[in-house]
């Protein structure tokens, strides 16, 4: 099997590196803006980054190896965001009108300290 | 005076000649059986009475005839006696082996010889007339107590005619504790004072040191003769079976040991007789009747039914003769320095206990069996003026505080029985019963050859001086002199709670009567005064009854058989010159008695005062005062200690056990759940970096461990590599 290097020729000089380097960037914003902010909403559209990067991932890792499980693991994910969108837009319309707010920090009451 | 007959276990044939009666089992007889139910009848009467809460007499009206009647009924069983016969009543144990070879059998049977019948008589008989004293002196108590007290003396009745009568030593155990528990129960008869119930547990405990000694002799006893049964092991003793077995194994040799530590536990002999100067707490009756006259003497009957084994070893007689002349003499030293006079009479019980175990160690069983009868009539007698003084003054016992009682009206039958029972105590020539029991075992110390024995028979001869002064010292001052009283401390009228409240010993209170009122004194009324003559006239019978007491025990498994030398000249014979010096030194003590405490009182103090001033003599008046502080002694050796041990392990307990290792334990989930209890902060970003961090660490180790250990162990290789 040819070393995953060699094969990169056949990009226009892209290598898987660059791809995953994207991927990472993209989960590690999402990461960032998922610890960082308080709105709701906002953290909810983090998850679709970091859902996104790892996407990204796999349809790189797919293409790279010849092999279409990455691109169908890909549908999955995409088929699970957007019932997990609906839903979770759901939840937050929800718990907005329960306390008139969408900081996540007015939601503690099962904390134990 | 030549014969040693104590050398060793083989002698012991030769000591019988072969020749002590063994009883038979017959099929007749079995009514003797109501000696002992009729006090258990009598007890379940008493409890039924204190259940329904009768407030009369009739509890000791029950008690009184119902043992007067087996009183009755053991007087038929000894003019029906003939030959030793064992009586079967029921099978209580019967348990087989499984190959059959050996069992242990002990029925439920009676064990009937003149031994027995001797102590069954004073037993039943004392137990009668003290019975019907305590129904005029527990008057106060009528009621649930009234009832309570009687069903106690009936319990006691009971167990100790098992432990005579019974005829193996599953029943005397049943018999010995049944006296223990009984005596418990009835010292702490004022159960609200707590001198009374700390009295009661001393007697119980130190009663137990003594139990385990008998128990343990019990076990061997069926070890080494495969039975329990008397007229199996004393035939097995006849027959010599075991005379080769005594020559060897050291089970046979310690029989007679742990039989003679119970009997110094239930008759108060050193080391063990500390309980029975405290059970004096108990009403006086009791006093008379389990802790002077009957349950102490059970050691002795131990002793004299146990007689064949207890020449097992040859240095166990020897003992036995040795701790009852030291108690003798240590009990009457403490006797002479008291003044509570119960207390006094409690100490001159046990010194009496010592002269019948000095009997039984110099050989003589007539003597310490005849002690026993007479001692059980005079120290009844004793006790029970104590009482009725205690009654009719309000529980004053201080020999002090009153004076001249027999100028008194309505006290000249207590202070005449008690100046009879006094001199019966000191032996008084001729006319007293001790003059003629205490010089049989005084005079046989100086026969029998033996360890010391000399040298006990002038302890007992010096002991008897003290005994004289020391119970006449309470005569001269209680009964004689110029009359004046001072009440006790017991209050008066009714609605007094027995026991309660005030420190006083005695808890008699005046209520009833016609002497009750504003601290008068009582005199006793008809059923004490009769109860006092009665045992005085059965104490003068006893003077007659020394043939008779001699016979009984010949006829009995305590005979001895060694014969003596008699001699002509006065002086080589004891028997002869012993009423003699025995009489001077109990005139001699009476005389000092009569000087310091009835001629010239305030000698006696100021012989204190000089004692006490001088350093040298200081500590004897002190020591004596305080009993030789042997109480103390043994709570510095034995209780301390003890109570060190004992609360050092409930600290270790308490605090090793319980704090450390089960509370820690139980604590140790909570504080590791603590420790982790800030991670649940309800703040949702705080959760998603603990997992980013969690996942961060799980891909740091994925993918740097591999590379970090190669790197280690090439580091390794260099540092270390070369040594290699």
């Amino acid at each position: 099997m040819m070393p995953l290097l060699a094969q990169a020729a056949e990009f226009g000089g892209l290598e898987l590196g660059h791809y995953l380097m994207t991927s990472a960037v993209l989960f590690v914003l999402g990461l960032v803006g998922f610890l960082t902010r308080r709105n709701m909403i906002v953290m909810f559209l983090c998850t679709e980054l970091m859902f996104q990067a790892a996407a990204i991932a796999m349809i790189a890792f797919g293409r790279f190896h010849h092999d279409l499980s990455g691109q169908v693991f890909v549908i999955f994910i995409l088929t699970v965001a957007a019932a997990e969108a609906a839903l979770a837009l759901g939840l937050v319309v929800l718990l907005y009108r329960r306390k008139e707010t969408l900081s996540a920090e007015a939601w503690s009451e099962l904390r134990e300290a | 005076m030549t014969i040693a007959p104590i050398q060793c276990g083989s002698a012991l044939l030769a000591t019988h000649g072969g020749s002590f009666p063994i009883a038979e089992a017959i099929d007749a007889m079995s009514w003797a059986g109501w000696i002992l139910w009729l006090p258990i009848l009598s007890m379940l009467l008493c409890g039924i009475c204190a259940a329904v809460k009768v407030r009369s007499k009739a509890p000791a009206a029950i008690t009184v005839g119902l043992l007067g009647l087996s009183f009755l009924i053991t007087c038929g069983l000894y003019a029906s006696y003939e030959t030793p016969v064992t009586v079967h009543l029921f099978d209580w144990f019967r348990i087989a082996w499984a190959d059959g070879a050996e069992s242990f059998i002990a029925p439920f049977s009676l064990y009937v010889d003149r031994l027995t019948l001797l102590w069954m008589l004073f037993v039943t008989g004392l137990g009668t007339l003290i019975a019907l004293y305590a129904s005029e002196y527990m008057e106060a108590d009528l009621g649930p107590g009234y009832a309570r007290f009687f069903a106690g003396v009936s319990v006691f009745l009971f167990a100790m005619s098992a432990l005579v009568m019974g005829d193996n030593l599953v029943m005397l155990y049943l018999g010995w504790e049944g006296v223990g528990f009984a005596s418990y129960w009835l010292i702490g008869y004022y159960y609200q004072r707590p001198s009374a119930v700390a009295a009661a547990k001393k007697a119980f405990i130190v009663n137990r040191i003594g139990d385990l000694g008998l128990a343990l002799g019990l076990y061997l006893i069926y070890h080494v003769f495969g039975t329990i049964q008397y007229s199996e092991i004393f035939a097995q003793i006849l027959q010599g079976v075991n005379a080769d077995a005594a020559a060897g194994g050291w089970p046979i040799k310690a029989i007679p040991f742990l039989l003679m530590l119970g009997a110094f536990g239930k008759s108060a002999q050193l080391p063990l007789y500390v309980w029975l100067p405290d059970a004096m707490e108990g009403p006086t009756p009791v006093s008379a009747l389990i802790h002077a006259a009957t349950m102490v003497t059970a050691g002795v009957y131990l002793l004299c039914r146990m007689f064949p084994l207890m020449q097992l070893h040859e240095y166990a007689l020897p003992t036995v003769a040795w701790v009852g002349g030291l108690t003798a003499l240590l009990a009457a030293t403490i006797g002479m320095a008291q003044y509570d006079i119960k207390r006094i009479m409690a100490y001159s019980t046990v010194s009496q206990l010592g002269y019948m175990f000095l009997g039984v160690g110099v050989l003589t069983t007539y003597g310490a069996g005849y002690h026993v009868f007479t001692h059980a009539f005079f120290k009844a007698v004793l006790f029970l003026t104590c009482g009725a003084i205690m009654h009719g003054f309000a529980g004053q016992l201080d020999l002090r505080k009153i004076s001249g009682l027999r100028h008194m009206r309505g006290w000249r039958i207590t202070s005449y029985t008690m100046l009879y029972a006094c001199l019966c105590l000191i032996g008084f020539p001729y006319i007293s019963s001790g003059f003629y029991s205490k010089d049989e075992i005084m005079a046989q110390a100086f026969i029998t050859a033996g360890p010391g024995f000399r040298a006990l028979g002038v302890i007992a001869i010096v002991t008897a001086m003290l005994t004289a002064y020391y119970t006449f010292r309470v005569w001269f001052r209680v009964c004689a002199g110029e009359p004046h009283y001072e009440m006790g401390e017991e209050q008066h009228g009714p609605g007094s709670d027995h026991g309660g409240g005030h420190a006083g010993h005695g808890s008699v209170t005046g209520g009833e009567g016609g002497g009750g009122d504003g601290g008068e004194p009582h005199a006793p009324r008809e059923a004490i005064n009769f109860v006092l003559l009665a045992i005085t006239v059965g104490g003068i019978a006893s003077i007659f009854l020394a043939g008779w007491a001699r016979t009984s025990i010949a006829d009995s498994t305590a005979v001895v058989t060694a014969h003596w030398e008699h001699h002509e000249a006065f002086w080589s014979e004891p028997h002869k010159w012993m009423p003699l010096v025995a009489s001077l030194a109990g005139l001699a003590g009476l005389g000092i008695a009569w000087w310091f405490h009835l001629a010239n009182r305030k000698a006696a103090d100021s012989l204190r005062s000089a004692l006490l001033v001088n350093p040298l003599t200081r500590w004897l008046p002190t020591a004596m005062e305080n009993k030789w502080y042997v109480d103390e002694f043994y709570h510095a050796v034995v209780r301390a200690p003890l109570w060190i041990g004992g609360h050092g392990l409930y600290l270790f307990d308490r605090y090793i056990v319980d704090l450390a290792i089960v509370d820690g334990v139980a604590k140790l989930p909570r504080a590791l759940a603590r420790a982790f209890q800030p991670l649940q902060n309800g703040v949702l970003q705080s959760y998603a970096i603990t997992m980013a961090g969690g996942v961060s660490l799980v891909a740091l180790l994925i993918l740097a461990l591999p590379q970090a250990i190669e790197a280690l162990s090439r580091l390794w290789a260099t540092w270390f590599g070369g040594a290699g």
